[in-house]
């Protein structure tokens, strides 16, 4: 039984979207589908132990939902015509090939990421129903509770019924906005493994991979848009990085310290060529193509010295420009010191600071931290890597700062 | 997890394969490989030429015995792999199931070892070389 249970979880993360996805389009309702979609797997796990599992898994799931919603169409009293139609239609395909279309899982991506829902909804629905989680997978990778998990996503199906989200791609004019709201629900999920904000945990590579994964199918389904690519070199090269993040103790390892023979070359190799594939679309680096060549630069350095700080700063520079982003101008500040010193990036740090910007984040005190001690000034220094700690979430990362204050 | 999918085939099966318009074979890995990269799980895979042009190193004399291909009866020719990323071993599984290999072919699959299968030889001369060597070669 739980081997049945086992081998359907793999089947559904393969091929889950699909069939939620064939079943949306015929019955123009996302959160049908998937209601439907779950009741033939439950069957599936009472069928399956007697039968085998059948050959097209994905088709015998499609197939026995589709049932199902004619079944309970055809129980209602006071058929409204709408319902009638879809089962006409549903009955004149239930028989039919099962043909999943690219666009039906692209349709999928942007109702999952469509932005009715908050941003915790998103990311929820796209890993149910995109990358084909359980509840309890996606729950126990976000270290909430599974009833927590479970209400989040049924609220976001009732958000997008509710709010009569059409299953279909955005307009043209829509489109950008739309497809960076997917991004950045992939790269929120990316960033969650890969610098977990809070708790004892370092790094969950399965959520990180799993980001990974959603990244390459957008990848294959819009290959037309230079961003999707830029952020799956993005994601490849900080993966590399993986192993050498950890101490054998599971404390944290900067970048300056790790033992760079220990990053994946293969993934690296993997980033360089996604990065190349959205360069030669020829439509200039935006967002996470900038963010994957400053990426790239350091997955290509030899040692911290070695590095091609001038061009990240140049990388940085752009990047902010388009971003306004404070923490992208405050990276900029760490690639100045190299390039022009400590002094220089002070400088840098103390006109965000004065700004106003970052206020009650650990990142401004740690990175002025790091400076002021570059410049001798000890006690300066050490008060703001204690600042610093305090502000952290990540218990790692306070006992890394704490440590580096005493350090001093 | 990484995962090497081996496609082992009998001289029989390899034989039919010859009597199969080829074209028919590309289509069929095509689309079987199209679909591994839309899922976001393939890494990378080679196929490998007949055994005809191939030859083997024998190791059970005093001195090594090369010889040419074909090598008489195999049971299970080695003639290619793929390599993909796979969140667990049923996951391998259901990949490895949906390969378009015919009667007389298996798929042996294979973890591939990383980091952590070496961990308590993280001081070994080689263990320590080899992660050089693959920054050299660009491989994982």
């Amino acid at each position: 039984m739980t081997d049945i249970r086992r081998t359907l979880d793999a089947i559904w993360r393969i091929e889950g979207a699909r069939v939620v996805a064939v079943l949306a389009r015929m019955v123009g309702d996302v959160s049908l589908a998937e209601d439907l979609a779950q009741e033939a797997v439950a069957d599936a796990l009472v069928q399956w132990p007697e039968s085998g599992v059948p050959r097209n898994a994905g088709a015998w799931l499609t197939a026995v939902a589709k049932r199902k919603a004619i079944d309970s169409w055809r129980r209602r009293e006071r058929l409204d015509e709408r319902y009638r139609t879809i089962a006409r239609d549903l009955e004149a395909h239930i028989s039919g090939e099962w043909e999943p279309i690219d666009d039906d899982v692209l349709r999928l991506i942007f109702t999952a990421c469509h932005p009715v829902l908050g941003r915790d909804a998103q990311v929820a629905m796209t890993l149910r129903i995109v990358g084909g989680l359980a509840s309890e997978e996606i729950a126990r990778m976000f270290l909430v509770g599974v009833p927590t998990m479970q209400q989040r996503i049924v609220r976001a199906k009732k958000t997008l019924t509710a709010a009569r989200v059409p299953f279909e791609v955005p307009e043209p004019e829509e489109w950008s906005t739309r497809l960076s709201g997917v991004l950045s629900v992939i790269y929120l999920i990316f960033t969650e493994g890969y610098a977990a904000t809070s708790g004892d945990r370092w790094i969950r590579t399965d959520l990180a991979n799993e980001a990974l994964r959603l990244g390459r199918i957008v990848a294959e389904l819009a290959p037309g848009e230079p961003e999707v690519h830029g952020l799956v070199a993005l994601m490849e090269f900080q993966a590399a990085r993986f192993a050498a993040r950890i101490a054998p103790d599971g404390s944290p390892v900067l970048l300056a310290d790790q033992d760079r023979a220990r990053w994946d070359h293969g993934q690296i190799a993997r980033g360089d060529a996604a990065l190349a594939r959205a360069d030669a679309l020829h439509r200039g680096r935006a967002n996470y193509a900038l963010q994957a060549g400053i990426a790239q630069c350091h997955a290509h350095a030899a040692s911290v010295e070695a590095t091609d700080w001038d061009r990240i700063v140049l990388l940085y520079e752009a990047l902010g420009e388009l971003t306004k982003n404070p923490v992208v101008e405050l990276n900029r500040a760490v690639a100045v010191s190299m390039t022009s010193g400590p002094l220089a990036a002070l400088e840098i740090v103390d006109r965000l600071s004065a700004g106003g910007a970052l206020r009650g984040s650990h990142l401004l005190p740690s990175v002025r931290g790091e400076l002021l001690a570059k410049l001798g000034r000890i006690s300066e220094a050490r008060a703001e890597l204690t600042t610093a700690a305090e502000q952290v979430t990540n218990e790692r990362q306070r006992a890394v700062l704490l440590a580096k204050a005493k350090a001093l | 997890m990484k995962y090497m999918l081996i496609m082992r085939s009998t001289d029989a099966a390899i034989e039919a394969s010859k009597d199969m318009p080829f074209e028919e074979i590309i289509n069929a890995m095509g689309a079987y490989n199209e679909s591994m990269m839309k899922a976001g799980v393939l890494l990378g895979g080679e196929g490998l030429s007949g055994a005809e042009e191939g030859f083997v190193v024998d190791f059970s004399a005093e001195e090594p015995i090369v010889t040419d291909g074909p090598y008489g009866e195999t049971h299970e020719l080695f003639n290619g792999f793929w390599l993909i990323r796979a969140s667990s071993k049923e996951e391998a599984v259901e990949w490895a199931k949906r390969c378009p290999l015919g009667p007389g072919s298996k798929l042996e699959v294979r973890r591939v070892t990383d980091e952590s299968d070496f961990e308590d030889f993280s001081d070994n001369e080689y263990v320590q070389k080899e992660a050089g060597w693959r920054e050299e070669l660009g491989t994982n």
